[in-house]
């Protein structure tokens, strides 16, 4: 019974948080426009399922194609990065300047380039989330020891078998955990670019609502969301589990 | 203050072998103006072991780069199996006080790894597997690890760490084998287990060894050859065969001839450390 009061500690919180939330909204009479009761919310959500689904469904396909771009660019680069010191001399400093950069400020100009709706979301949700992975991969590369560089430099082992079999395997628990940031930030640029320039998407739709003030829907949206970037958190989590099991089984069991 | 019988680099050379596995040649090696190891001369015979004692930051551990062509010296030659260094020399073993074991490859497989980069090997990892297991299965039974192959590195200890990085620096038949102080993190008694392990392991491959280490009795228990090296620069001040027949025992070490190579040498080092 303790054990089960210990689990479910987080759901009981959130729980009563809902419970004071309801019961604040129907004591105090606080009109829907300023802030909807959950049950409300609840009810819009059904109530808008189809549109929810379909405009959800945008920004998840616009989030994974950017979040793979950002995979594919980040470990090329990262691998560059970490495995050359002149490219990391020429390339480090520009990509830590980039990324001080508030994206968020640079979308006016993505969309400028390229248009409005699917493909400004892809590259505002590539763009934020690529740099972390880069920054990861190079960590990783250089976090093999130099004992194990002589052994396998005396084996003559070519540049691309130390890659192969010791630098990449090596570097992978650092890509994960780059991952698992880079999801959530992919989510943030293609919502932000949806807000600014779309007519599909969560953020789009929350957006039209909050301009109607159908505040409740724009609750939904943000729910939706907080889901599906937890859902996609969740499955990098597993993919690290299943890939990269032995970075963390450093006790013996 | 020096010893009475403080050696000239004649008498340091080791007698002319016809062929020697390794020869160095007045060897120096600068990190910019600081001279780390100074006009190093002998010779290491086929099939020799030998270890290289001295204060800590004499440049025992440069010296074992130098041979292996990892580091190019400043001046002077070094040739191994007759030919002269000038890079990385292929298909020597390794290993470090830090087994560096893969941690996401199980024993068997750490163990492998030379073998998928070593040439006539290399060749055989898809078709001829199955043989390349044998050769690894065995090692592994010859040093006590035979029914933990399967098993990730984090299940073993410490020693038995150790036990599979020699393992895996010998399982390519290298003619050449440095070892880095491989022993300076174990326990006294694991330690003494492994002298013996790696002493089958030469016994039975024949390899030519280089064991740097700062544990005297170690030196003597494992060579047929001591060299003592004096503080930076570093310098080859004196050579100590050792006349123990193999294979050595742990008997061995209450040998009077034992006790007294390890005090002479201990006297030297003092000797060499006292001068500054």
């Amino acid at each position: 019974m303790n054990k089960f009061i210990t689990k479910s500690r987080a759901w009981i919180v959130a729980l009563s948080l809902l419970v004071i939330w309801e019961l604040s909204c129907q004591v105090f009479h606080i009109p829907e426009f300023i802030l909807p009761a959950p049950s409300r919310i609840a009810e819009v959500t059904w109530q808008f399922r189809n549109e929810l689904a379909m405009h959800s469904m945008q920004t998840l396909m616009t989030t994974i194609v950017g979040f793979l771009i950002a995979i594919v660019i980040g470990i090329l680069l990262g691998v560059a990065v970490g495995s050359s010191p002149a490219i990391y001399d020429s390339l480090y400093p520009l990509l830590v300047d980039f990324n001080s950069i508030p994206k968020v400020a640079v979308v006016p100009l993505i969309v400028i380039w390229t248009g409005i709706g699917t493909v400004p979301a892809i590259v505002t949700a590539f763009v934020i989330s690529f740099f972390p992975i880069v920054v990861n991969v190079a960590t990783g590369l250089a976090s093999v020891e130099p004992e194990m560089r002589d052994v396998l430099r005396i084996l003559g082992a070519t540049r691309y078998e130390m890659l192969r079999k010791v630098s990449l395997p090596r570097t992978l628990p650092y890509l994960f955990a780059s991952l698992k940031v880079a999801i959530t930030l992919a989510f943030i640029g293609s919502v932000v670019s949806e807000t600014i320039a779309s007519n599909y998407g969560i953020g789009f739709l929350m957006l039209s609502a909050s301009s109607r003030f159908q505040v409740a829907l724009v609750f939904s949206g943000v729910i939706i969301i907080a889901i599906m970037s937890i859902a996609m958190f969740a499955l990098c989590v597993k993919v690290e589990n299943r890939m990269v099991g032995w970075a963390y089984r450093s006790q013996p069991s | 203050m020096l010893l009475k019988d403080a050696p000239t680099r004649s008498d340091v050379r080791s007698p002319p072998a016809d062929q020697p596995m390794v020869r160095m040649s007045e060897v120096s090696l600068k990190y910019g103006d600081m001279l780390a190891l100074g006009d190093a001369t002998l010779d290491i015979a086929e099939g020799e072991f030998v270890a290289v004692v001295g204060p800590s930051g004499c440049g025992k551990s440069t010296l074992m780069k130098l041979v292996t062509g990892l580091l190019p010296p400043t001046s002077g030659t070094i040739e191994f199996d007759r030919k002269i260094v000038d890079g990385p020399v292929r298909g020597a073993g390794m290993a470090f006080q830090n087994a560096t074991l893969l941690p996401w490859r199980t024993t068997t497989d750490n163990v492998m790894l030379p073998l998928e980069i070593v040439a006539p090997y290399k060749h055989q990892t898809g078709k001829n597997r199955a043989a390349l297991e044998a050769k690894v299965q065995s090692l592994l039974d010859l040093v006590g690890l035979g029914d933990f192959g399967d098993r990730l590195p984090w299940q073993l200890s410490g020693g038995m760490q150790q036990r599979a990085n020699l393992c895996r620096a010998i399982v390519h038949e290298p003619k050449l084998l440095m070892l880095d102080e491989p022993f300076a993190a174990l326990d006294a008694f694991t330690k003494e287990d492994l002298w013996q392990v790696l002493q089958d392991l030469w016994m039975r491959q024949r390899f030519t060894g280089i064991l740097v280490t700062h544990d005297l009795r170690e030196a003597v228990y494992l060579a047929d050859t001591v060299y003592v090296m004096s503080n930076r620069p570093g310098r080859i001040v004196h050579r100590c065969p050792i006349p123990l027949s193999r294979p050595r025992r742990p008997e061995t070490t209450f040998d009077p001839i034992y006790t007294d190579l390890v005090n002479d040498l201990r006297a030297r080092i003092a000797a060499v450390r006292s001068v500054k």
